[in-house]
């Protein structure tokens, strides 16, 4: 079943999502409400549980929510074109400020005042990871496991700022976070199949 | 080849975060700064203005790496590897949607991943905590000069608002306004006193 593409439909689909990618300040779960509006109640691109299901699916694979949102509503609409367009219209708005951003960043921070301003800055980053920690923290279920995983990867990070874990195959290079993420990828599957287990018993 | 290099090392990063910008903060130490194309101090500067400009962070810190190491085709390179991963996942699980979210093995595995990013994004924080005491002058090409005292009393400072802010209105305040603060007290206290 192949849809019919219509031209106009791809460039809604590009506009719209140029409009999202351009007012959403923060990324993340701050797009969430915009996303919606656009796309469940000024187009009906598709319903509020199928918004849920984007949701869960962004969750549980790599990369922005935004960025699969876009590609994954595309696709509903209108197949891989859809996505296509869809997507580089999300990335445009960013692309084109970073740009500009980067050609003048190293004027800008030869002033003192800026310097001054950077330096406080790094302080409100810290505060900002650890604000992201503090909302992310209701998506996990305390147990021993997740609790031990928790403090092994805090304590290889900050290790790793001393010590260079990392394995080499070639030039391509396994970073600890890589290997961490892989290692409660294995944990999760392992622990299901388990649990399949012990019902079966 | 720095094209083809951008490309590669920012489509790895996209591949590997999972829930959001900060969790591929570590990665961007890992793999970015550690190749020297940009100084880990510019990193904390780029967080605070991916902040302040549209778009995600991912988006945002591939285009300016890519053009601060590889100019306008650099990135163009960085972004469309740090975007096509999720691209072609995305495509692949639309076309398989129901199967592929009430899958146990898909859920045991994201149940899995979720403390371990949630440790990498508190490492991070850790780390750049002692590097705001190690490196207190910030990056080299900074003429100020800073004692590590006056960056911890910014930070504390900064963590009172915030865990005022939490407790009075029971929810976290905007992430420009962290910011904009701390930039104030930056200014206050490195520039005008």
């Amino acid at each position: 079943m192949r849809k019919k593409i219509a031209f106009p439909t791809l460039i809604n689909l590009f506009l719209t999502f140029m409009k999202i990618g351009a007012l959403t300040f923060g990324g993340g779960y701050a797009m969430i409400s915009i996303i919606e509006r656009e796309v469940v109640e000024k187009n009906r691109w598709i319903n509020q549980s199928e918004m849920l299901d984007v949701l869960s699916i962004s969750e549980s694979t790599p990369g922005p929510i935004s960025v699969n949102t876009a590609t994954f509503v595309g696709y509903r609409v209108a197949g891989f074109w859809g996505s296509f367009f869809a997507t580089l219209g999300l990335v445009i708005p960013s692309f084109v400020v970073i740009l500009l951003i980067s050609f003048f960043y190293q004027t800008f921070l030869s002033w003192t005042v800026v310097q001054a301003a950077f330096l406080g800055i790094r302080s409100g980053v810290i505060i900002l990871l650890i604000d992201a920690v503090i909302k992310l923290k209701k998506s996990v279920k305390l147990s021993p496991v997740t609790i031990l995983l928790f403090c092994l990867t805090v304590s290889l990070i900050i290790l790793s700022f001393f010590f260079d874990f990392s394995l080499s195959i070639g030039s391509f290079k396994v970073s600890i976070s890589i290997i961490l993420i892989l290692l409660g990828m294995v944990i999760g599957i392992v622990s299901t199949a388990l649990r399949k287990g012990e019902i079966q018993q | 080849m720095i094209f083809f290099e951008l490309f590669y090392v920012f489509f790895l990063i996209g591949l590997f975060t999972f829930g959001g910008g900060y969790g591929m903060i570590s990665l961007i130490q890992e793999q970015v700064v550690a190749r020297g194309w940009i100084d880990s101090s510019n990193l904390t500067d780029f967080i605070a203005i991916s902040e302040s400009t549209p778009g995600p962070f991912a988006i945002n810190i591939a285009t300016f790496v890519g053009s601060q190491t590889g100019g306008l085709f650099g990135a163009v390179c960085a972004t469309i590897g740090v975007v096509l991963p999720s691209f072609i996942i995305i495509i692949i699980v639309a076309v398989l949607i129901s199967r592929f979210i009430k899958n146990r093995f898909v859920r045991g595995a994201l149940s899995g991943i979720r403390p371990i990013v949630l440790g990498l994004i508190f490492g991070t924080a850790v780390v750049f905590l002692i590097k705001l005491i190690i490196y207190s002058n910030g990056p080299q090409t900074f003429h100020l000069t800073s004692s590590y005292r006056e960056s911890i009393t910014i930070f504390l400072m900064v963590f009172g608002f915030y865990l005022a802010y939490r407790f009075i209105k029971k929810k976290s305040p905007h992430p420009i306004a962290i910011l904009a603060i701390s930039a104030l007290l930056g200014v206050i206290i490195f520039w005008v006193l």
